[in-house]
């Protein structure tokens, strides 16, 4: 008895907090390696052109330079582009939150004889490699009129996306049935019953959706790179590649710098606000696949 | 009761939006890329049906072996590496600490602003005389030209894929936190500790996690195309010449269609096959706890 009291003693003494120690020494260390690249971005953007080509480069540039803030709005039709990732952002995240919310409530609450093999099938296309598709999708759409427009990025978003029905499914099916069923002997459509009780019970799930597309559509870059043509047509993610070719003889770091920086704060904006809904929302929609 | 036919149907309603997008966006552009693959189209004249030529023709293609030996040298050591690392991650962040939810951030951050931006920053970060090769240099270890080395240039994405883990890295702390309390509890009781528990609790309640993260990170890694595009252009030496980037080189720069339609159509084919070997696999090794069906 004496023994195993010095023993727990001893462990709670030393073990448990040398443990506690490793365990907040090991998640430093790696913030700092996974922060490292937003950290350097903000580091680089400071830089002249030329001291990108020092050898070595400064560490960090004194006195920062903050010329390519402005320059950079000078160089490229860079409010255009806001503006055309704006549409497609503001578009998907509405648009595909909502769709994916409907059709994942057809899945978890109401009974037909397919159900089950279309819900089969919706995950199916999950492991479909979209960009395959790609070179009829163009055919189509351009002679639909529809190449250098937004249009090809935003009307296929009315189907929703697999993956956001997937994840909004299986958390709908954690709400109790009961509700419904109270709701429904009230006398309440099934069209109400997703409104004023399932979807309001389900915000953690669907701000979390919401955020995917926020990002997905800010950052996805294969199908517009491939729509989009004109210049002032194009979105952020596909116009910044002008400042890294084409347009110079050497590659315009700084400003690429400055852009990536502007590219990449509406997100981290985002991120931050939706942050606690976001992890949480994930971890209870408890996917296990 | 006898349910009417609307009564019995009209749940069904709820999914004609995806349907609507299923048959217009994935099932009409899948039949057309395989008959475009079995024409000579490129984007202007008429298509002229030449049955499998293209396939014939991709057989003996250097650049397209090359590019299909490439995307699974990406594959081989993406795929584990982040799967390996996010793993890490998550159990290091499903500890109870204080200050949580800044390392969770911090983790994900470079999967959130992942996308042209970041992988431009990469174009810094892998200079020859970057950031990279001056903490090298401190060790006594002289860098490589990273992205201008044929020898180095896909070690470079591959290094670089390792930062954007969050999605994984999220999958599995949602993994973690639905194992039930009582199994450690029990384990505990039997005089398990920590590895003996990461082991043989930890590991065998996650694999239906792993096992999806295992199939979606191959599925993707397959169609790996920004970072190559933006970093190295498929170079050099189409070192990193991707499958996904060898045709839109043919499909959208020599306008090659129906040659590029038939590489769309041997992706998907590669991708199918690893699928299905690994859902036959899985039987051995994924643990699932529960019917899913219910």
């Amino acid at each position: 008895m004496q023994s195993s009291v010095t023993i727990r003693g001893w462990r709670a003494r030393f073990i448990r907090p040398a443990w506690r120690v490793m365990i907040y020494a090991m998640l430093v260390g790696g913030s700092a390696i996974y922060g490292f690249p937003f950290a350097w971005m903000v580091r680089s953007s400071f830089m002249s052109i030329d001291q990108f080509y020092e050898d070595p480069p400064p560490f960090f540039p004194l006195p920062p330079n903050w010329a390519s803030y402005t320059e950079v709005w000078e160089t490229g039709p860079i409010v255009s582009w806001i503006m055309n990732s704006t549409i497609v952002t503001v578009l998907g995240v509405v648009l595909m939150t909502l769709v994916s919310a409907v059709v994942a409530f057809g899945f978890a609450r109401t009974e037909y004889p397919i159900r089950d093999v279309l819900f089969l099938l919706v995950i199916s296309t999950m492991m479909l490699p979209q960009h395959v598709t790609i070179i009829p999708k163009v055919i189509i759409f351009r002679d639909l009129g529809w190449l250098d427009t937004l249009l090809p990025l935003i009307v296929p978003m009315i189907g929703g996306s697999a993956f956001f029905i997937f994840i909004l499914r299986q958390f709908f099916r954690t709400i109790p049935k009961e509700l419904d069923d109270a709701a429904s002997i009230d006398g309440a459509s099934p069209l109400r019953i997703m409104f004023t009780i399932v979807f309001p019970l389900s915000k953690p799930a669907i701000a979390t959706v919401a955020v995917f597309s926020f990002i997905g559509n800010w950052n996805e870059f294969f199908e517009p790179f491939i729509y989009l043509n004109t210049p002032d047509r194009m979105t952020l993610a596909v116009g910044m590649r002008f400042f890294q070719a084409g347009m110079w003889e050497q590659p315009q770091l700084h400003l690429q710098m400055a852009i990536a920086l502007i590219a990449v704060a509406p997100i981290l904006v985002a991120f931050f606000f939706a942050q606690k809904h976001f992890i949480r929302g994930i971890t209870l929609t408890g996917i296990k696949g | 009761m006898r349910r009417t036919f609307w009564q019995q149907w009209s749940g069904i309603l709820f999914a004609v939006p995806w349907l609507l997008q299923f048959v217009l966006f994935i099932v009409v552009p899948f039949a057309a890329s395989f008959w475009l693959s079995l024409t000579d189209y490129r984007f202007r004249d008429f298509p002229n049906f030449i049955w499998f030529e293209n396939y014939a023709d991709l057989a003996s293609d250097e650049v397209f072996l090359k590019s299909v030996f490439n995307t699974l040298y990406y594959t081989v050591f993406h795929v584990p590496g982040v799967m390996i690392i996010a793993f890490f991650i998550a159990i290091l962040l499903n500890q109870k600490v204080q200050g949580m939810p800044l390392f969770r951030t911090l983790f994900y951050l470079p999967s959130v602003t992942a996308g042209v931006a970041t992988i431009m920053l990469w174009l810094v970060i892998l200079q020859p005389n970057g950031i990279l090769n001056q903490v090298l240099g401190l060790v006594g270890i002289p860098g490589p030209r990273w992205l201008t080395s044929t020898q180095w240039a896909m070690p470079s994405l591959i290094i670089m894929s390792f930062w954007t883990v969050g999605t994984t890295m999220i999958l599995y702390l949602a993994g973690l936190q639905g194992i039930p309390d009582h199994l450690y509890e029990a384990a505990s009781i039997d005089g398990a500790g920590h590895l003996r528990k990461l082991w043989h609790v930890t590991v065998p309640m996650m694999t239906p996690t792993i096992f999806l993260t295992l199939v979606l990170g191959i599925i993707g890694s397959w169609q790996v195309f920004t970072q190559a595009l933006i970093l190295t252009g498929g170079g050099p030496a189409n070192a990193t010449l991707f499958v996904l980037l060898y045709l839109y080189n043919k499909a959208f720069l020599i306008f090659q269609m129906g040659y590029a339609s038939a590489i769309a159509w041997v992706l998907f084919v590669i991708i199918l096959i690893f699928t299905l070997i690994q859902f036959v696999i899985a039987r051995r090794w994924v643990y699932y706890e529960y019917d899913e069906s219910g």
